[in-house]
């Protein structure tokens, strides 16, 4: 009954029942799961949770990611954060939170993976910087995570959102879309908006690469998500502004699993393309080959 | 098969990667639930990326946390090393080439403290999902998703028919059912991944059929 495999499905669903995302996701995933909506909403709020716990721990200055590669970043640009900044504060601080998720990540730290372990920080990094700047209650953020779910679950069904198979695009990119939606819910913009802020957002990193550094999920992956932190947020505002995307969300979604599907096998995930094969990569690569029996 | 809110928001895991950590993890401990006795010495053989890639993933951490009995999401992973060293636990990893197989798959060989040897062959098939191609020996297929009953049977008629008429008896729904085999009328085995809780009672039960040679039980991950 409330079941959706698109975006067009999902916005006919909140109009015909006169229910939110949110709503109509619970109820979807209720109907699907045979849990009933209240344990979905506790087992949102715990991952909510958890989220909460990873920036914390990734703000300390002393983290350091298992490849060694990372660690401190967030703290670095949340210090800097508290003073005027180019990007602004809700920007900067977003940024901070998400490189935080992903130095615990790469630090084999406790993470949600949202919608991959890669991509981790952006969807926490948006909604937790949102609920702290706008005072926003705990119901508001969990709304804006199941949000972020339903996009999320769109993408999903209709393409990837696996490096290996999409490239970045489908890790990131996808987080992007998903933070993007979440943003504009918890800023009050209607259903439709929440779609454009996703495609805006999506259309915005479509093509990108996986190229992890000695294929640790360290670099570039981790400020990858400060960079889609940022580009959610400018997705929703454009949004807030009254631009629609030109391209709706399904057919940018179909976009995104076709450039998948066209990327070379070096692009995804295998570090035989981009940053991966870059001299300063290779000798690192070699060095961490040799050096690190402890791993 | 629809997708759950849960695989796009979670799992809830210990990274840096939800096919090398995760997934490892839930393998190791399914291997641990398949050797019920206490694990001296274990051997970890290494297939495709795993071998590539899987120091810096964590991945022979996250195997062995697993083998020790940690969850996807326990952060003492990070010292699986140490704590099976401190438990007097052997291990080894090999990298070696395990023919056609998924390209994230590990054989893992435990010994127990009575010299008995089980083996286990899984794969880590991406965001942090797995699936077992082997036990023992017994080719076979399961996700540990659900509550999962393995048995080894004689080949015989009406040994499946037995075994689903106790489920039922009991209200317990099979979601997925198959047979493996390795020649006609020889040894086999059957995978049943059910949608409910399976209880002591009905595993006795099952393993009172005289055409069952053995019975193993691996319950769910997670939710």
């Amino acid at each position: 009954m409330y079941q959706f495999n698109h975006a067009v499905e999902l916005l006919n669903l909140c109009r015909e029942y006169k229910l939110s995302i949110p709503e109509i996701t619970l109820r979807a995933e209720a109907e699907e799961s045979g849990r009933n909506v209240e344990e979905i909403w506790r087992l949102t709020e715990e991952n909510f949770r958890v989220m909460e716990e990873s920036i914390r721990k990734g703000l300390n200055p002393d983290i350091r990611s298992v490849g060694g590669l990372i660690g401190g970043n967030a703290y670095k640009l949340s210090i800097y954060g508290q003073a005027d900044t180019l990007s602004g504060r809700k920007i900067v601080k977003a940024a901070s939170y998400a490189l935080a998720v992903s130095e615990v990540n790469a630090a084999m730290g406790k993470i949600v993976a949202a919608p991959t372990a890669g991509s981790s920080g952006v969807v926490p990094g948006v909604i937790i910087s949102i609920k702290e700047e706008k005072n926003l209650k705990l119901k508001d953020a969990i709304e804006g995570l199941l949000v972020a779910a339903a996009v999320g679950k769109i993408i999903a069904v209709n393409a990837t959102l696996s490096g290996a198979e999409g490239g970045c695009q489908a890790e990131i990119g996808s987080a992007a879309a998903m933070a993007a939606a979440a943003a504009v819910f918890m800023s009050g913009g209607k259903e439709q908006m929440c779609f454009d802020a996703a495609s805006i957002a999506l259309k915005g990193l479509l093509g990108l690469v996986c190229d992890p550094v000695a294929g640790l999920v360290e670099v570039p992956c981790s400020k990858r998500n400060a960079v889609a932190a940022a580009v959610a947020l400018i997705s929703a505002d454009m949004t807030l502004a009254g631009i629609s995307s030109f391209i709706p969300f399904d057919e940018v979604v179909e976009a995104m699993s076709r450039v998948g599907r066209q990327m070379s096998p070096d692009l995804r995930e295998t570090a035989r393309g981009g940053c991966a094969i870059t001299p300063t990569a290779l000798a690192f690569t070699r060095h961490i080959i040799e050096q690190s029996d402890d791993l | 098969m629809a997708v759950s809110i849960f695989d796009v928001i979670g799992p809830v895991m210990v990274g840096p990667s939800s096919s090398h950590t995760a997934g490892a993890a839930k393998i190791g401990s399914v291997a641990r639930r398949v050797c019920k006795d206490k694990i001296v010495e274990v051997d970890f053989y290494l297939h495709g990326s795993f071998a590539q890639t899987y120091k810096g993933h964590g991945t022979a951490k996250a195997l062995l946390g697993g083998i020790l009995g940690m969850s996807p999401c326990d952060e003492r992973i990070k010292y699986s090393y140490k704590i099976a060293e401190k438990e007097g636990m052997k291990f080894a990893f090999h990298q070696v080439d395990l023919g056609d197989v998924h390209p994230n798959t590990v054989k893992i060989v435990m010994k127990d403290d009575e010299d008995r040897k089980h083996e286990l062959i899984g794969s880590s098939i991406g965001g942090g999902k797995i699936l077992i191609t082997n036990i023992d020996g017994m080719e076979m297929e399961f996700t540990a998703e659900y509550p999962t009953i393995i048995n080894k049977h004689l080949d015989k008629p009406g040994t499946v028919a037995k075994v689903s008429s106790i489920l039922a008896r009991y209200d317990i729904n099979i979601a997925f059912l198959k047979v493996f085999r390795q020649s006609r009328g020889s040894l086999a085995s059957m995978v049943i991944e059910t949608d409910n809780k399976v209880t002591p009672e009905i595993l006795e039960e099952i393993q009172a059929i005289p055409t069952i040679k053995q019975i193993m039980f691996i319950d769910a991950d997670g939710r």
